[in-house]
């Protein structure tokens, strides 16, 4: 399969502490790529690299071919590239339904630039968002103040919102934290499947191992910066290295595989 | 949409109540209802602002452009009397528009900044205005000068009706203005600048640009604060520095904050209020008139902390 996105010798150091160093990365167009690692390991950093947020120190990140290391996040986001928040990055005074109009606006706004949104009109913007509700099952909540929401309603929203964009890459930041066990999975399965139909790449942020390995194609585990194992989940998840430092429990090795936890 | 728009409705009906309604009322009532439309217009440019995040202590300097505008043109360059210096339509207009592109050229400065820096940024720039007009002498130095109207669109107006033509004007420009920006509030961009407010981070993330959006509101709330000063110098028949004043900008907060950032209609209602309670005041207490004022935002801000609005507000949702 084609590659989408390429990081080539990432580095980026904040003063002392190295976020990221000699990052490689290819990822393959249509895969489900999970990011572990203990806190201050360098995932979200990289996701921020990837969206513009934060520019490497040094190194080069191309989209399908195109170098996009000194693009700002609006730009990312138009050609395709989207992300959600470990913390929901939401418009809090306004309503559910108003949060993904606002989205949509934009996409209808910059149709121009968004490569995705030809089929968007600015008439049935309603019915898309309408629609986007029913499929998140936010529906309930549609006229609720954003900024009121229970943690696990606001993380939907904030996955609904960058998804509206159709985006050809979606970067995940964490996106079951703050949800609580069993809605972990309802959470991923609704996710995955409505992006399964439109073959999203995915890259996530995870801290569950079992999503991990139920959800994944790849792994990629983070430590102080490197990626010390790249691989399927299995070999990752059994790795000497990624059970010392990213699962880091003793039972780890002895628990059957599915049923790991992160230490962190 | 399912819901009647009560706002659309309510600017339909209230337009002609006020044009035929403004024939019946005294001289001084009108007078001070022009007034109140005038600066009315600058607060809804205001009430924008703040609905993208953003506190303007500055907004006197579009007001005193606006007013000053038409007539400085023709008075540094020399010109004969024309439409430009003597229209009651044209004059305001063009203020709005020597407003807008003074704003386009400091908006990309101001539109980098927030919160206090934003504040006092457009403070400094109205105080620069303030004191370049004590300066120029052909402007009038710190006296300013005189201003007035002969025509309508280009047709003689009867001295003796002038007072009702120009209410009248400013009656039809504040509700094309309302009906505009409550339609533009309504749009995929308006909506941006409470989005802009709420979260600037993932309105970038969604693919727009914080800065322009902040721009343009910028630029739209110079061009109603221009228009809004030339309705007022002509209301008045004079303008001097002090409209660029930072107390008159202060005084534009004031009537947004009475008012509230809920409907379009908010700050102009608050504007009408805002004018009777200080001519009022003026009236019956002459040395106290500024703790009048005082008092009545003290207790709008206790009592109806969203503004003088959310008492219709209220009393929708009861009904």
């Amino acid at each position: 399969m084609a590659s989408i996105l390429r990081a080539k010798g990432i580095n980026k150091a904040f003063g002392a502490v190295t976020a990221a160093s000699n990052i490689n990365v290819d990822v393959e167009e249509h895969s489900i790529v999970g990011l572990i690692g203990g806190n201050g390991a360098g995932k979200t950093t990289f996701i921020n690299m990837v969206t513009g947020y934060l520019k490497p120190d040094s190194g080069t990140i191309h989209y399908v071919g195109r170098d996009i290391t000194a693009m700002v996040p609006r730009s990312i986001t138009q050609l395709g590239i989207c992300r959600s928040f470990q913390i929901p990055q939401l418009f809090a005074t306004l309503t559910v339904r108003e949060n993904l109009l606002v989205a949509l606006g934009i996409v209808v706004l910059e149709a121009k630039k968004f490569a995705s949104a030809a089929t968007l009109r600015s008439e049935n913007i309603d019915a898309v968002a309408d629609e986007t509700l029913a499929r998140f099952k936010l529906t309930e909540y549609r006229d609720k103040v954003a900024g009121f929401l229970p943690e696990g309603v606001r993380k939907l929203l904030d996955i609904a919102m960058a998804m509206v964009v159709k985006p050809q890459v979606l970067l995940l930041d964490e996106p079951t934290s703050g949800v609580s066990g069993d809605q972990k999975f309802l959470l991923m399965d609704m996710v995955m499947e409505a992006l399964r139909a439109d073959r999203v790449t995915i890259l996530f942020v995870e801290h569950d191992m079992e999503i991990v390995n139920r959800y994944t194609h790849r792994v990629l585990a983070f430590y102080e910066g490197r990626i010390i194992a790249d691989g399927e989940p299995d070999a990752v998840l059994h790795d000497d290295e990624v059970i010392k430092y990213v699962i880091g429990t003793r039972h780890a090795s002895a628990t059957p595989k599915g049923a790991f936890h992160a230490a962190n | 949409m399912k819901t009647k728009d009560s706002t659309l409705v309510g600017l339909v009906i209230a337009l002609p109540v006020f044009l035929v309604g403004g024939w019946f009322v005294p001289n001084w009532f009108q007078s001070l209802l022009v007034l109140a439309f005038g600066k009315g217009l600058v607060v809804v440019g205001l009430v924008l602002l703040m609905r993208t995040g953003l506190v303007s202590f500055g907004q006197g300097l579009y007001y005193c452009l606006g007013a000053y505008a038409a007539v400085s043109v023709g008075r540094i360059f020399k010109l004969p009397d024309s439409i430009l210096t003597s229209d009651a339509i044209v004059m305001p207009l063009f203020g709005g528009l020597v407003a807008g592109i003074v704003a386009l050229v400091l908006g990309f400065l101001l539109a980098k900044y927030r919160a206090i820096f934003f504040a006092m940024l457009s403070l400094a720039f109205s105080m620069i205005l303030y004191g370049l007009l004590v300066k120029v002498q052909v402007l009038g130095s710190s006296d300013g000068f005189n201003l007035a109207y002969k025509t309508v669109a280009g047709i003689t107006v009867d001295p003796a009706s002038q007072l009702y033509t120009l209410y009248a004007v400013s009656v039809v420009m504040v509700f094309v203005v309302a009906f505009a920006l409550h339609r533009y509030l309504r749009s995929h961009f308006g909506r941006l600048a409470e989005a802009v407010r709420d979260n600037e981070l993932r309105v970038e993330y969604m693919g727009s640009s914080v800065r322009y959006v902040v721009h343009v509101n910028y630029v739209i709330a110079a061009v109603l604060s221009g228009i809004g000063g030339g309705l007022v110098g002509l209301s008045i028949g004079h303008v001097d520095p002090d409209l660029a004043y930072w107390t008159t900008s202060g005084e534009f907060v004031f009537v947004a904050v009475l008012g509230g950032t809920g409907n379009v209609a908010a700050p102009i209602l608050a504007s009408l209020v805002f004018e009777w309670i200080k001519s009022a005041a003026y009236q019956y207490a002459p040395y106290t008139w500024q703790m009048v004022l005082g008092i009545s935002l003290l207790l709008v801000i206790m009592f109806l902390p969203a503004g003088l609005w959310s008492v219709f507000k209220r009393r929708e949702r009861q009904a």
